[in-house]
This record gives structure tokens, C-alpha cells and sequence, in this order.
């Protein structure tokens, strides 16, 4: 009886991680945050290359607390958790990037966008 | 056919049969489901995000993103939050061992972190209004508040139920629910974490870039 | 600025509605509210509606009230549709019409947010209810208890929309509610806040029933049932809720933006100060377009069942469907803008998003086909829903043609706000939405309540909607052609469009007539149930599992899990030979017991809306403390479950 008691406690765990997977990942993520802060302030490297490498760090950040926080890659099979992050990840990368392209093109297009930008810098309305 | 009985509710101790598995296959789906919730929070998220990628320009003559953001008080924020998630994984791991004294202990570190946390964000925020830089001034800052204080909220409700949960597992001990409902929350502020990363990239880092 | 007092907020004596047509409709509602409450209580049924119905987590029982909801606002809808054609059809010349210019404008924004929300999204949520779970052979939904909770708030917006009558204004900027139109500037009442707190509290309630219908398709399927074996009623749930799982999140963002615009003084869509209206029309229909599949994918999973079950034969291709749901469901997130081709994007936007509107309609034809191929060769049987189906194909594909014509950006700018596009969509949304779900209630009717609709009188139902909506809808298109813009209030004489309204307004006449036959239908239906009782729990000779219970379906819906070896399972089951039959084993269930604590999370959220329209904010800390204590009391029963036992299911079994 005691044994399947602690069997059911332990069935949440059963996929969770181990000391040392949290520890990489924190410090992993530590060494991603604090240098894409150092490079920022420290101004040495080129604003393009400075852009690209912050985008990398945060995105090399985002998978290594996926994987050894959430655990998102050690599903069982079937792993209709990653389906669902692979499908919400397309989502999100239509629709911020449709967004995005969408606006740009609206303000490049619309005669009026430099009388907008103008009068938004005045701080008035239309 | 194994059936296990337990009691873990007094009041109800005649109905609390549950099957071995039941009690397995329930929990599956609540991380499921739970799961599925938190990608629609990403969902919401990206649309903020996508919101103050539009408008982070639109400062309607006021102060831009370098000029306004203390990155020092930035990256100390940053530092208490991936700390918290950390400690909030060895809680995790004390459940294992079954260990109440320890998860209660790193429970009570994660939530001090985020406590901190949410205090210096909300300094930051009292500080950007005393100088006249509210989320009335322009488009920007508007878009910047809200993309910030809805983290900041999630970290409100985080706090909120760690403080639920440690009464709850001091009162009664490392029971079904309440292991669950731990595993749950550390998927929550796990998450909480991952949305920081990118405020701090694109909100922080490119804001001090003037991008 | 309205100056709030504390107590009352907003609130103040100038809130009721002053002219004669809101008057009338707030008081009718109160009354009809008023006596309902006497009924019940002369009857003493409070405490029996409240046991069985109003904190039952059964989801049948949640899918009943869905949809009598859902009936109540179809109704109201289409009182305000009444109006808008009476208006349409007498207002020209020196004549103004029987409504003033600021009821119209609050007439056609009810029309639109109570039908597409309160409505569809209410029966479709409805017919899921019903049906889902005893399709896949499970006994409940993943979440019981947040499945009524969503119920709950559901009504909780359908009420403070309602409320809008008779307290305050309701939104006169149409049902999207476009920036600046609806900022502070230029609305300054109450009316878009109503819109946007119902839409919001409904809206939520939408996010967590995806959520809750998802990891039940995805987690709770009887043992066998592969994907690929799965009904088409299901896989297209699964592919509308995961449609609802992402898209609500941005219609949630996007109301806020807008209320924190208007209350707070942010600047997201304002005109100046750095606000960008034109994002608001983006995020809104980034929602809105997958919205529209939402409401109509299930439809189509009830046509595919329909037409099989009453063609007597597979559903032609199911592969194919399911491909197809799946396509329809990734490219709906990527045709929005073909909503507001006229705002001013470049040609190369314009194009890739009319292109990509042009190839979503290959998916849907594919399914076009495919239920006419289940047709060919099979021994059809014409029944009311069958009718329903028919109706759909013919009209559908009416409104889709009308649809990839618009789709081409340069010919938008044509119909772009006209008439034609508003005969479009209504072709789209009734003949797919509703005629699906009027004939899934058709369908499913006998295996909730145990005894059949009436017959004719379904049929005579759908004769009088397919002939109302011709002749609503046809003068539309042409209406549109002419150049007659949408929510137009008043034209001239000279322009020649009065007799086509009229022509119009007859045709909604018929089909509130329609409605009328559909009511009578149930009480008809109601007082020949001894005719109409369904003993084998299989009337229509059905596939899938919802029709191997008995009728109507027992409240734990199986007595035992059926394990499903063929995509139709229990067509399969019932032609193979009596041996070969498992033995059934009936062991103890556990059950979720009934929830108050839904009810009770419905009036915070209630009130919680109310006070942020009416800025009465110590109501709304109150409500959310109320709403804090009531989720701790929920949660310090750690097992809100009790055991049925098999010995009480063997005799419910008995007794059938």
C-alpha cells in the first residue's frame, strides 16, 4: 500500500528535471542575460551586430529554459505539448510578423502618414 | 484490478476511492490543459508585444525608451526573477523527496524574489509618473505600461498563489492536490520567466539602443 | 467628462432610456424576466433548476443551457434585425423611418455583437456540449467545473448586454467598435464600454471552454480511437477550438487596449498623441477571422455527420476532410486583412492576403465535394436535417463565390462597406452556421431528451428560412451593386432601392416566422412525445458512439468505455455478429459533484463588469474579493468527486 501511496506522489515529478538540469539552466541563462547586458551598455560592438546578437541570446535563453524548466523537449510520447507550443509558435510568428509588415506597409503607403507623424509630434489630435 | 484507497479528505472519506490510475490519468490532463493555457497567455503576450513594436516610435514628441529606462535596476529585476525560477525548480525537486520542510523553505525564497521583483518594478513605474512620463504622455509609453504591468500582474497572481499554497501545505501537508497544484505553478512561473527575457530584450536592450 | 460620483459612479438619474422603442424593449424584457420568476416559484422549482440545471457540471445539461440561451439572443437578434428593415424600407425621402438615427446606430451594433456572440458561438458551444464527449466515448469533459464556470460567464455577458437597454446606452459604433469612432473622444457614453465588458466576459469564458474542449479531444478519447479514427464532428471541434485557443487571447488584448484607452487616457488607438487606430482594425481582425471558421467548422461537422448517417454510407474522403480542416485552420490565421483591403496597404500586402484568401476557399470546396460524393450512390433518406444540409449546399455556395470575388483586392474597393458584402456574409453565417446547428438540434434532439422533433414541422421550418433568407438576402446583393452602403439609415427617393428593402423586409418577416414554426415545432414535438419516444437510442440507423447509449443519455454517459476499433465505431459494432460482442464489465465511477461556486464566479464577473463600465470601483474591488473567496472555497475541496456505485448504474441500466 505505502508503496503505491508514494507512487502517486511521485507520478507529477516522474518528468520534472534534476538538480543539475536546473542548475545549468540557471546558469546558462545568467551567463546569456548578463552578457547581452554588458554589450549593451559597453556600446563596443556595431548597433546591426549588437541587434543580431541580443535576438540570439534571447532566443538561445527562451529554448534553454524550455528545455531544462519546462522540460518541453522530455514529453512522452505522444507529445502533443510540443505540437501545440510548434503550433502556437507559428501563430505567433504570423501574426507578430503580419502585424508588423501590415503596419509598416500602411505607413509607408498612406499619403497622409507624414502629416500623422507630424501632428503626433505636436502632441495634438487630428 | 488495483484499487487504491485513501483518505486525504475528511470530510468526504466515504467517496475518497479513487482508482491508481484515475488519479494518474487526471493529473495528465491538467498539466495538459494547463499547458494549453499558458500558450494562449503567449498568445496574448505576442499581441502586446506586437502592439508596442508598432508604437514604440509614436513618442508624440516626449521622451524616448534610452533616455527614460534605468538598465542597471533592469538587469537587478532580471536577476531576483531568474533566481526565483530557479529556487521555484528546487521546490519542485524537495517534492520528490517529499520533503515539506524544504519545498515550504524554497517556496518562501521564490516568493521573496518576486516580491522584490514586483517592488522594483513598481518604483520604476512610480518614478517614470512622478516625472511626468505616465502612459497618458504618448502612444509608447502606453504601449510600454501595459506590456509591462501585464507581466508584472501575472507576477501579482504567481504571488498571490504561492501564498495560497504555502498555507495550504503547511496546513495539510504534501497532500494530492496540493502537489499538483506546486507542479502547476512552476510551470506558471517558469513561463512568467521566459515572457521577462524578451521584455527585457526587445523592451530594455533595443529600447537603449534607440531602435 | 461625465463627473463619477463614488458610490454610483457614472450612474445618475438621466441613465433610462427616453425613447419610446428601447422603452418598450427594456420593459418587455423585465417583464418577461418578472414573469419567469413567477412561474418558477408558483411552481416551486427554484431548488430543482438550481440542483439540475444551474450547477450541474453534467455537460449535457450545460449544453441545454447553452443553446436556450443561445435561442433567447437569436431571437433578440433578430427583433433588432426586424427593426433595422423596417427602418431600411420605410426611411426614404421625406420620410425618416420608424427608428432615430442613435437607436438605428445602437440597433445594428446589438444585431451584429449578440448575434455572432451570443448566438452562434452559444449554439455552437451548445451543440459541443451535447455532443463531444459522448462522440469520443468519454463520460465528461476534461474540466467539469470549468466548463459550467465558462457557461456562467457566458451568461454574465449575455446579461450586461441585455442590461445596456434598459440602464444606460448600448454601442453605436457598429460591432466592431473601430477606433477613433469608439474612443472617449467621440463616444463618450457608456455604450462602447457595455460592448466591450460583455464581449470581454463572454470572451474569456470562450478562451477557457477551447482550452477545456481541446485537452478533452486531445486527452480523453475512449481506448482505440485513433486520430485518424475519430468522427468528423470531433476532428472539426478539435480544429475549431484550437482556432479559439488562439485567437481569443488577441480579441482579449485588444478590448483591453481599448478600455485602458478609454478609461485610463492611454494612447493605443486614439488620433494624435502616438495612437495608431489602424492597429486596432488589425488586432481586431486578426481575432475576427479565425472567429469566423471558429463558428462555422463545427457546422460543418455536423453536415458530414448529417450526410452520413442519412446516406446510409462513409463520408466520402475522410482524409481529405480532415486535411482539409486542418489547412482551413492554419490559413485562417493568415487572411485578415482581406477585411480591410480599402485601409491603405501597399499593392504587394493587398495581393498576398487576397491570394491567400482565394486558395483557404480550395479547402472549403474540397469539402463541398466530398459530402456531395457521400451522397452519390448512397440510399438517402430524407429527413429535416437532411433538408438543412441542402439548403446549406446551395446558399453556401452562393455566399463563397460572392466571397472569392471579393477577395480580389480591386474589386473590394468596390464592395467594400456595401450592401453586397453584407448579403455575403449573412449568406456565409446562416446558411452555414445556423442551418449546421438547427440541423445538429434536429439530429441529437432524440439522444438528450429521448424523443424525436416533429418531422414536418422541421421541414416546414426550413422551407420558410430558405425562402425568407432568399428573399432577405438576394435584394441585398443587388442593393449592394446599386451602391447602397451597410447601416445606411436614410436614402432618396430617386435612387429606386425602396421596393427591393421592402422585398427584403418580407423576407425576414418569413423567417421570423420560421422561428415562430421552430418554437411550435418543440412544443408539438413536447405534447406527442409518447409518438416521438426513441426506445432503441439509434433513430436515424447512426455511426458513431453518442448512438450506442440508450436515450436519453445517461448522466454518466457509459456504463462502461467502449473501446473503438473503426472510425464508425458503432456502425461497425452493430453489424458484427452477437458473439464477438465484449462483455460488458460496470465497475464504480467517480463523478464530479454539482458546482454553485460557477454560478456564483458568473455574478462577480457580472458585477465586476458593470462597476468597470459604470466607473463604480468599489464595487469592482468588492467583486473581485467576493470572486477571490468563492475560488478558495472551490479549491479547499480537494475532491470534488463522489462515487457512483455499480450496483446503482447496473439499475439505471435495468430500467431502460
Amino acid at each position: 500500500m505505502n508503496k503505491m501511496i508514494s507512487r502517486v506522489y511521485n507520478a507529477p515529478t516522474k518528468a520534472e528535471g534534476t538538480f543539475n538540469g536546473y542548475l545549468i539552466g540557471f546558469i546558462l541563462s545568467l551567463i546569456l542575460t548578463i552578457s547581452a547586458y554588458f554589450l549593451t551598455i559597453k556600446h563596443s560592438l556595431s548597433r546591426n551586430l549588437l541587434v543580431v546578437l541580443i535576438a540570439v541570446f534571447a532566443i538561445s535563453q527562451f529554448f534553454i529554459q524550455l528545455i531544462f524548466f519546462l522540460h518541453l523537449f522530455k514529453d512522452s510520447k505522444p507529445r502533443y505539448r510540443l505540437l501545440v507550443f510548434v503550433f502556437m509558435i507559428c501563430i505567433v510568428l504570423i501574426l507578430v510578423g503580419g502585424s508588423l509588415w501590415i503596419m509598416t506597409n500602411l505607413n509607408y503607403d498612406t499619403s497622409l502618414s507624414h502629416e500623422i507623424q507630424y501632428m503626433n509630434n505636436q502632441g495634438g489630435g487630428l | 484490478m488495483t484499487v487504491l484507497t485513501t483518505t486525504f479528505n475528511e470530510q468526504r472519506s466515504s467517496l475518497a476511492v479513487l482508482r491508481f490510475d484515475e488519479s494518474n490519468h487526471f493529473y495528465d490532463i491538467a498539466n495538459f490543459g494547463f499547458f494549453v493555457y499558458l500558450m494562449t497567455d503567449f498568445v496574448l503576450f505576442s499581441g502586446l508585444f506586437a502592439v508596442y513594436a508598432v508604437l514604440h516610435n509614436n513618442t508624440a514628441g516626449g521622451p524616448t525608451g534610452s533616455t527614460l529606462f534605468n538598465l542597471h535596476n533592469v538587469l537587478t529585476e532580471t536577476l531576483l526573477l531568474l533566481t526565483s525560477s530557479f529556487t521555484c525548480g528546487l521546490s519542485i525537486l524537495s517534492l520528490r523527496h517529499r520533503n515539506k520542510h524544504k519545498v515550504l523553505i524554497y517556496l518562501a525564497i521564490t516568493f521573496i524574489l518576486g516580491a522584490l521583483f514586483l517592488i522594483l518594478e513598481l518604483s520604476e513605474f512610480k518614478h517614470l509618473i512622478n516625472t511626468g512620463n505616465s502612459w497618458r504622455r504618448s502612444g509608447f509609453l502606453s504601449s510600454f505600461f501595459v506590456l509591462v504591468s501585464t507581466h508584472g500582474l501575472h507576477i501579482l497572481i504567481g504571488l498571490i498563489w504561492m501564498i495560497v499554497m504555502f498555507i495550504r501545505i503547511l496546513k495539510r501537508g504534501l497532500s494530492r492536490a496540493s502537489v499538483r497544484r506546486l507542479t502547476l505553478f512552476s510551470l506558471f512561473w517558469h513561463f512568467l520567466d521566459i515572457i521577462w527575457i524578451f521584455i527585457f530584450s526587445i523592451v530594455y536592450l533595443y529600447g537603449a539602443l534607440n531602435l | 467628462m461625465i463627473v463619477a460620483s463614488f458610490w454610483l459612479g457614472r450612474l445618475n438619474s438621466h441613465i433610462f432610456p427616453t425613447d419610446i422603442i428601447t422603452l418598450g424593449a427594456a420593459l418587455s424584457i423585465l417583464f418577461g424576466g418578472v414573469v419567469t420568476v413567477i412561474v418558477v416559484t408558483y411552481y416551486k422549482k427554484w431548488h430543482y433548476l438550481w440542483r439540475e440545471l444551474f450547477t450541474s457540471v453534467d455537460h449535457k445539461k450545460i449544453g441545454i443551457m447553452y443553446i436556450i440561451v443561445a435561442i433567447l439572443m437569436l431571437i433578440r437578434g433578430g427583433i433588432d434585425a426586424l427593426m433595422m428593415r423596417a427602418q431600411q424600407a420605410t426611411s426614404v425621402g421625406t420620410s425618416h423611418g420608424v427608428l432615430a438615427t442613435s437607436t438605428f446606430q445602437q440597433v445594428f451594433s446589438a444585431h451584429g455583437t449578440i448575434m455572432i456572440f451570443f448566438a452562434a458561438m452559444g449554439l455552437m458551444f451548445g451543440i459541443i456540449n451535447l455532443v463531444l464527449p459522448l462522440q469520443i466515448g468519454t463520460r465528461d469533459v476534461a474540466f467539469p467545473f470549468l466548463n459550467l464556470t465558462s457557461f456562467w460567464l457566458f451568461v454574465a455577458g449575455m446579461i450586461l448586454i441585455n442590461l445596456s437597454l434598459g440602464i444606460g446606452q448600448f454601442s453605436a459604433a457598429g460591432w466592431l467598435a473601430y477606433p477613433p469612432l469608439s474612443e472617449l473622444k467621440y463616444s463618450p457614453g457608456v455604450g462602447v464600454d457595455y460592448w466591450i465588458w460583455s464581449l470581454q466576459i463572454a470572451g474569456i469564458g470562450s478562451l477557457m471552454s477551447g482550452i477545456n474542449f481541446l485537452t478533452t479531444i486531445i486527452k480523453k478519447r475512449a481506448p482505440g480511437m485513433k486520430f485518424m479514427k475519430m468522427p468528423m464532428f470531433s476532428w472539426s471541434v478539435l480544429c475549431a477550438m484550437t482556432l479559439v485557443v488562439f485567437a481569443f487571447p488577441i480579441l482579449t488584448v485588444t478590448l483591453s487596449l481599448l478600455f485602458l484607452d478609454r478609461t485610463l487616457g492611454m494612447h493605443f488607438f486614439t488620433a494624435g498623441h502616438g495612437g495608431n487606430m489602424m492597429m486596432y482594425v488589425n488586432l481586431i481582425w486578426a481575432w475576427g477571422h479565425p472567429e469566423v471558421y471558429i463558428l462555422i467548422l463545427p457546422a460543418f461537422g455536423v453536415f458530414s455527420e448529417v450526410v452520413a448517417t442519412f446516406s446510409r454510407k462513409r463520408l466520402f474522403g475522410y482524409r481529405t476532410m480532415v486535411w482539409a480542416l486542418i489547412l482551413i485552420t492554419i490559413l485562417s490565421f493568415s487572411v485578415w486583412l482581406h477585411h480591410f483591403f480599402t485601409m491603405g496597404a501597399g499593392a504587394d500586402v493587398n495581393g498576398f492576403f487576397g491570394i491567400m484568401t482565394m486558395i483557404i476557399a480550395i479547402p472549403t470546396g474540397v469539402k463541398i465535394f466530398n459530402w456531395l460524393f457521400t451522397m452519390f450512390h448512397g440510399k438517402i433518406h430524407f429527413s429535416a436535417p437532411m433538408y438543412w444540409f441542402l439548403g446549406f449546399v446551395g446558399l453556401f455556395t452562393i455566399g463563397g463565390v460572392a466571397g472569392v470575388i471579393m477577395a480580389i483586392p480591386p474589386a473590394d474597393f468596390q464592395f467594400h462597406n456595401s450592401l453586397f458584402l453584407v448579403a455575403h456574409f449573412h449568406t456565409m453565417i446562416v446558411s452555414g452556421v445556423l442551418f449546421g446547428y438547427f440541423a445538429g438540434i434536429h439530429y441529437w434532439f432524440p439522444k438528450i431528451f429521448g424523443y424525436k422533433l416533429d418531422e414536418k414541422l422541421g421541414r416546414v421550418s426550413f422551407y420558410m428560412w430558405f425562402i425568407g433568407f432568399l428573399l432577405a438576402f438576394i435584394p441585398l446583393y443587388i442593393l449592394g451593386f446599386l451602391g447602397a452602403t451597410r447601416r445606411i439609415d436614410h436614402y432618396s427617393a430617386s435612387l429606386g432601392w425602396q421596393p427591393l428593402f421592402i422585398i427584403a423586409g418580407v423576407g425576414v418577416v418569413i423567417i421570423a416566422g420560421a422561428v415562430a414554426v421552430s418554437i411550435l415545432q418543440q412544443i408539438v414535438s413536447y405534447r406527442n412525445r409518447h409518438q416521438l419516444l426513441d426506445l432503441t437510442g439509434d433513430p436515424w440507423n447512426g455511426r458513431t458512439l453518442e448512438w450506442s447509449v440508450p436515450s436519453p443519455a445517461p448522466y454518466y454517459n457509459f456504463a462502461t468505455i467502449p473501446i473503438v476499433h473503426d472510425r464508425d465505431a458503432f456502425w461497425v459494432s452493430k453489424n458484427e455478429s452477437k458473439e464477438k460482442k465484449r462483455v460488458l464489465e460496470i465497475t464504480d465511477i467517480l463523478m464530479p459533484v454539482n458546482a454553485p461556486v460557477a454560478v456564483y464566479i458568473g455574478i462577480c464577473a457580472m458585477l465586476f463588469g458593470f462597476s468597470m463600465i459604470w466607473h463604480i470601483w468599489w464595487l469592482s474591488i468588492v467583486s473581485l474579493v467576493i470572486f477571490f473567496i468563492v475560488l478558495m472555497i472551490r479549491i479547499s475541496d480537494e475532491n470534488p468527486y463522489y462515487l457512483l456505485s455499480a450496483q446503482k448504474i447496473i439499475e439505471h441500466e435495468g430500467n431502460i
